[in-house]
């Protein structure tokens, strides 16, 4: 079953002051089936994070389309989709995982992945014992569970991120470059991670740098280059 | 999905003035002043829903016409022309609120509405105990058990941090943050479904204001009440809404999720608004 269909997809960015368009992306076509995990290669600047950002919708979407098929709304077009349409899917059904951390301030790690899950309208015990099983899960030091992310390092910042956004099930989890700026052995913890998700049969998108790193994992793997996806760059997982 | 909203605003319009022939199809005008006859168009055509337990942004820089919509909708001020329809209200989901007596209007700031100023004074009684202030709200909602308004009082001011052995101090006394604490409360006693919250962090200290805004998240997420947060302050918008609206000169010119508008501003003031951002 197809999870994601991309059609003709393209993304211009237009700067009023500065009287200046600028084409991030063009003519991009893809597709994921259902519990598999994709691979975007490409320099930076190429417009990798463009996809993935129109995808969830941080940026809108203004040309082709992004068929979705979504539990609640079947196949959905994100570019398309109503605000509080996509507001539900980042609720319920899509994650977004960067190597920023972007959170409530004055609010423990433990509290945000119980914040995720009461926002899905969870109970708050059901929230207290899924949330330290995700923190486990993704091995996050207890002692930063009741402490305040921002002292985090990258990686614990990362897993934290990963937690939160895993405890809610995602059916398509969406990972921009996790694994920018996270030493070998934190890579390597990451690549665990994707693992047991892709074992879950969560469906992935996830753009990589350096993508030696998810050798054998990856099911597809797109080679950006200028704004155009390119066929793919070799089907690493030959499993 | 179909969802029906809680409050659907539709073609809001408040001028000051009547207009001449040279503004009337709003033509000629700098900003949105007509410099012929004077009059000035402080919301023009303003429409857009607010769903069940959301909060809604709305940002702009000072006189585009953010406050002045809050006033007409919480009946402070009269439109000009336009209408407005809550979910649950008096009469019909088809009656125009705007179009309701007067009695029918306080009926609906008494059970549905909640306010929080900008300026306390506005909000409060300030020669009235804080607990008194608390109990006018819930009389006029209706309330008339005294033991059970002070039951209520006492645990909305402890959930907005408000020492209870002051209780029956003046908000005078009170320091800003917490005369906004108090206002607060205050709007929520008659448990509303819509709160309006005008500009409530500015000229609040950092660390009070990080204290006002945890309460309203808090406030949203155990209580579902629904929002719509003006404020000036992209950073507040950013922490507290999930959709925003962007004003200018009285007309809404923008209106996403807020990260979009945040990371994909369209319209060229909202790009210059987001990248003044330090």
């Amino acid at each position: 079953m197809t999870m994601l269909d991309v059609n003709d997809f393209g993304k211009r960015f237009t700067i009023h002051h500065l009287n200046k368009t600028m084409q991030a992306v063009e003519q991009v076509n893809f597709s994921i089936e259902k519990g598999e995990f994709i691979g975007i290669v490409g320099k930076s600047g190429s417009g990798k994070s463009t996809i993935l950002k129109s995808i969830y919708r941080s940026y809108l979407p203004d040309a082709g389309e992004i068929m979705y098929d979504s539990a609640r709304f079947g196949r959905i077009d994100l570019c398309q989709a109503t605000e509080r349409q996509m507001l539900y899917l980042r609720k319920y059904e899509i994650g977004y995982v960067s190597q920023f951390l972007n959170v409530m301030p004055r609010t423990t790690s433990r509290q945000l992945v119980e914040k995720a899950l009461l926002e899905m309208g969870e109970t708050e015990s059901v929230a207290q014992i899924e949330a330290e099983k995700a923190l486990i899960h993704f091995e996050l030091d207890p002692k930063l569970w009741d402490t305040y992310p921002n002292t985090f390092s990258g990686g614990e910042k990362l897993r934290l991120n990963i937690a939160m956004a895993t405890v809610k099930k995602p059916r398509l989890l969406l990972l921009d470059e996790p694994t920018a700026s996270l030493d070998q052995q934190s890579k390597l913890k990451v690549r665990e991670i994707i693992e047991k998700l892709k074992a879950n049969g969560t469906t992935l998108v996830g753009i990589f740098h350096d993508i030696e790193f998810m050798e054998g994992l990856c099911d597809k793997v797109y080679d950006m280059r200028a704004g155009k996806l390119l066929a793919e760059a070799g089907v690493t997982n030959e499993g | 999905m179909h969802e029906e909203p809680l409050l659907k605003v539709r073609n809001l319009q408040k001028q000051f003035g009547d207009g001449c022939s040279r503004c009337k199809e709003r033509q000629n005008l700098e900003k949105n002043y007509c410099p012929n006859c004077g009059t000035v168009y402080a919301c023009h055509d303003i429409s857009f829903d607010l769903f069940a337990g959301e909060i809604l942004g709305i940002v702009g820089e000072s006189g585009s016409g953010k406050s002045t919509m809050m006033q007409c909708l919480y009946f402070d001020a009269e439109v000009t022309s336009g209408a407005a329809y809550i979910d649950g209200g008096p009469g019909s989901a088809e009656q125009n609120v705007f179009e309701l007596s007067s009695q029918q209007k306080r009926y609906i700031r008494n059970h549905q509405y909640g306010m929080v100023y900008q300026n306390p004074v506005h909000g409060l009684k300030m020669n009235f105990s804080s607990v008194g202030n608390i109990a006018e709200k819930l009389i006029a909602a209706g309330k008339r058990n005294v033991s059970e308004m002070e039951e209520t009082s006492k645990s909305l001011l402890q959930n907005v941090h408000i020492p209870l052995f002051r209780m029956k101090e003046e908000p005078r006394n009170f320091s800003g943050g917490m005369q906004q604490r108090v206002q607060i409360a205050k709007a929520l006693s008659n448990n509303p479904p819509i709160l309006f919250l005008d500009e409530v962090t500015t000229g609040l200290d950092l660390s009070v204001q990080a204290n006002v805004l945890d309460l309203i998240k808090k406030i949203q997420r155990e209580l579902g009440i629904s929002m719509i947060v003006v404020s000036h302050d992209l950073a507040v918008i950013r922490m507290l809404a999930d959709r925003t609206i962007v004003m200018l000169n009285g007309s809404i010119i923008e209106e996403g999720l807020t990260d979009q508008i945040l990371e994909d501003p369209q319209h060229a003031y909202t790009q210059q608004l987001v990248y003044s951002l330090l």
